[in-house]
């Protein structure tokens, strides 16, 4: 059943539009004055200058997360890199000294305009290692090397992670469980 | 007056200077603060902020600045033309579209007595269609000359309409002419001077009250501005007419409009609501002069703010039905006006 619509049969004053254009004037005005003088209905944010909260699960610009003593928490596992189905990650591996955490990237970039920030990184990520909730919308750049953003541009907006380490520390503060990653207890 | 060397130089002495303070001054300066004006007083009508970003160091003065700003840019870009188009027809189209929208002015009577006009002809209101209706040429020319579809679409719009709509203002104008017996345009306004029973004024609006509300539709149509912007509708055919235009040759395209609400404002100040004629202000002293002065750019700022209005209010028409409104309502109904226009003047006249 659809709504019953009351239909005003157009009369002669109606069709001639000039009543109804008057009032339309007089409405616009109406609303111009009190946008310039009144209350303000202005709904423009001006965006440099003011910006809208992001939601927080808003995937912003990546970053990498680091351990409790600064170091790069990242593996080198490669499973961002095969997880991308963009293919803009780029890790190149080396032996790290503790040989409980195996490896660690020395180059780590992830070129943003190819990027196609679908969080599949951030969830293929077994160590908490890459997020994407830095909130920071990429900018603009004037070249496109300057969009490919490396391992130390990625640790500026790093934060520390909240999920057990392992390695060392989590040798340190869990000693005799098992060997494997962190986050397992 | 014999035409010896001073005569001739006073006459083009201050042929130039009542050029250059009416037209370049005033409507210039009109149409300049309005390429700006149109974009802040839709943004506050709409709920937004408008251009306020144009600045110099810490003074933005709302965005004012931005009417400086565009000319540079405009004037700096590149001004690109198709390869397929006509260059001389593509180059020449601006002007031939913006020209006549200035030269009509020179007939507009913008206070009392015959030296406020620039050229005294008595031909009024009659040379401001004869030449306003050239600026058609300007954009079916530019819209031929690109070489694109849409433009051309927009042309083959843009001269239906403006011939449809054309006929219609003449006809409904014809009823101002018949009222006031001429078609000198300071006769006209001076004879608005008189009064209607003694109290109201007889301004066209209260002795052609049909052919006013006729007058502004039409005229608006001629200067295909919403709602009758189907040339450029750029819902349909990208900017219309004007789709391959760029840099100075937009600029002056959009000028030339901006120029001709002006012209409307003048025309329609004029014509329906007295000139330069103040109720109840009759005299020459130089200070009454100077405010009849200031009344008609008044009454022209009134007319040009009532177009800007109607156009942020209504929603564009269509084609079809932009065609239907002119043949099958304006004119029949300016032949109907003229008709009673002429009944009630035989009757007074026996009477």
């Amino acid at each position: 059943m659809g709504k019953l619509v009351n239909r005003v049969e157009p009369d002669l004053v109606l069709q001639s539009y000039v009543v109804e254009v008057a009032k339309g004037v007089t409405l616009v005005t109406k609303q111009f004055l009190r946008n310039l003088f009144g209350r303000k209905d202005i709904v423009t944010v001006q965006y440099p200058e003011d910006r809208r909260a992001y939601t927080p699960r808003f995937r912003g610009k990546h970053l990498l997360t680091k351990r409790d003593n600064g170091d790069v928490r990242c593996v080198a596992c490669m499973l961002c890199a095969t997880a991308c189905p963009a293919n803009c990650i780029t890790i190149v591996a080396a032996e790290h000294k503790d040989a409980d955490v195996e490896k660690f990237p020395t180059t780590f970039e992830i070129d943003l305009l190819k990027c196609i920030y679908c969080g599949f990184c951030e969830e293929a990520c077994p160590c908490d290692a890459i997020r994407m909730d830095s909130g920071v919308h990429t900018l603009p750049t004037f070249t496109r090397r300057d969009q490919k953003a490396g391992k130390i541009n990625l640790l500026e907006l790093a934060k520390l992670s909240t999920a057990a380490q392992g390695g060392e520390h989590r040798a340190e503060s869990h000693a005799g469980a098992q060997h494997g990653r962190g986050g397992h207890h | 007056m014999p035409l010896t060397g001073n005569v001739i130089l006073d006459l083009v002495l201050w042929t130039v200077i009542k050029f250059a303070a009416f037209v370049l001054v005033f409507v210039m300066g009109t149409a300049t603060v309005l390429t700006w004006l149109e974009r802040k007083y839709s943004a506050v009508i709409q709920n937004r902020i408008g251009p306020n970003r144009a600045n110099l160091g810490a003074w933005r003065l709302g965005g004012l600045l931005h009417m400086l700003a565009d000319p540079i840019k405009m004037l700096t870009k590149e001004d690109f033309a198709p390869d397929t188009a006509n260059p001389w027809m593509f180059r020449l189209a601006p002007l031939v579209a913006f020209v006549p929208a200035m030269v009509v002015f020179s007939v507009i009577p913008f206070g009392p007595g015959e030296h406020m006009m620039i050229a005294n002809t008595e031909l009024g209101i009659l040379f401001i269609f004869a030449i306003a209706s050239l600026n058609v040429y300007g954009s079916v020319m530019g819209a031929w000359a690109s070489n694109n579809k849409w433009s051309l679409m927009g042309g083959l719009r843009i001269s239906a309409q403006m011939v449809s709509y054309e006929v219609a203002i003449g006809l409904t104008l014809c009823g101002v002419f018949m009222i006031y017996g001429s078609t000198d345009l300071q006769d006209i306004v001076v004879a608005q001077g008189a009064t209607l029973g003694g109290v109201l004024p007889a301004w066209g609006l209260f002795t052609q009250p049909v052919a006013a509300v006729l007058y502004l539709t039409c005229a608006i149509a001629e200067n295909k501005r919403a709602p009758f912007d189907v040339a450029e509708a750029e819902a349909e055919l990208a900017a219309g007419y004007w789709t391959e235009y760029s840099a100075m040759g937009f600029a002056v395209l959009a000028l030339a409009e901006f120029v001709e609400i002006v012209l409307i404002g003048c025309v329609g100040a004029t014509l329906f609501l007295g000139g330069w004629q103040i109720p109840g202000v009759h005299g020459d002293t130089p200070v009454i002069m100077a405010a009849q002065v200031a009344a008609f750019l008044l009454k022209t700022l009134f007319v040009i703010w009532l177009q800007l209005t109607i156009r942020w209010t209504l929603p564009r028409f269509r084609y079809d039905q932009v065609m239907r409104l002119g043949w099958r309502i304006l004119l029949p109904a300016a032949l109907v006006n003229l008709v009673v226009t002429g009944v009630a003047l035989t009757w007074i006249d026996r009477n």
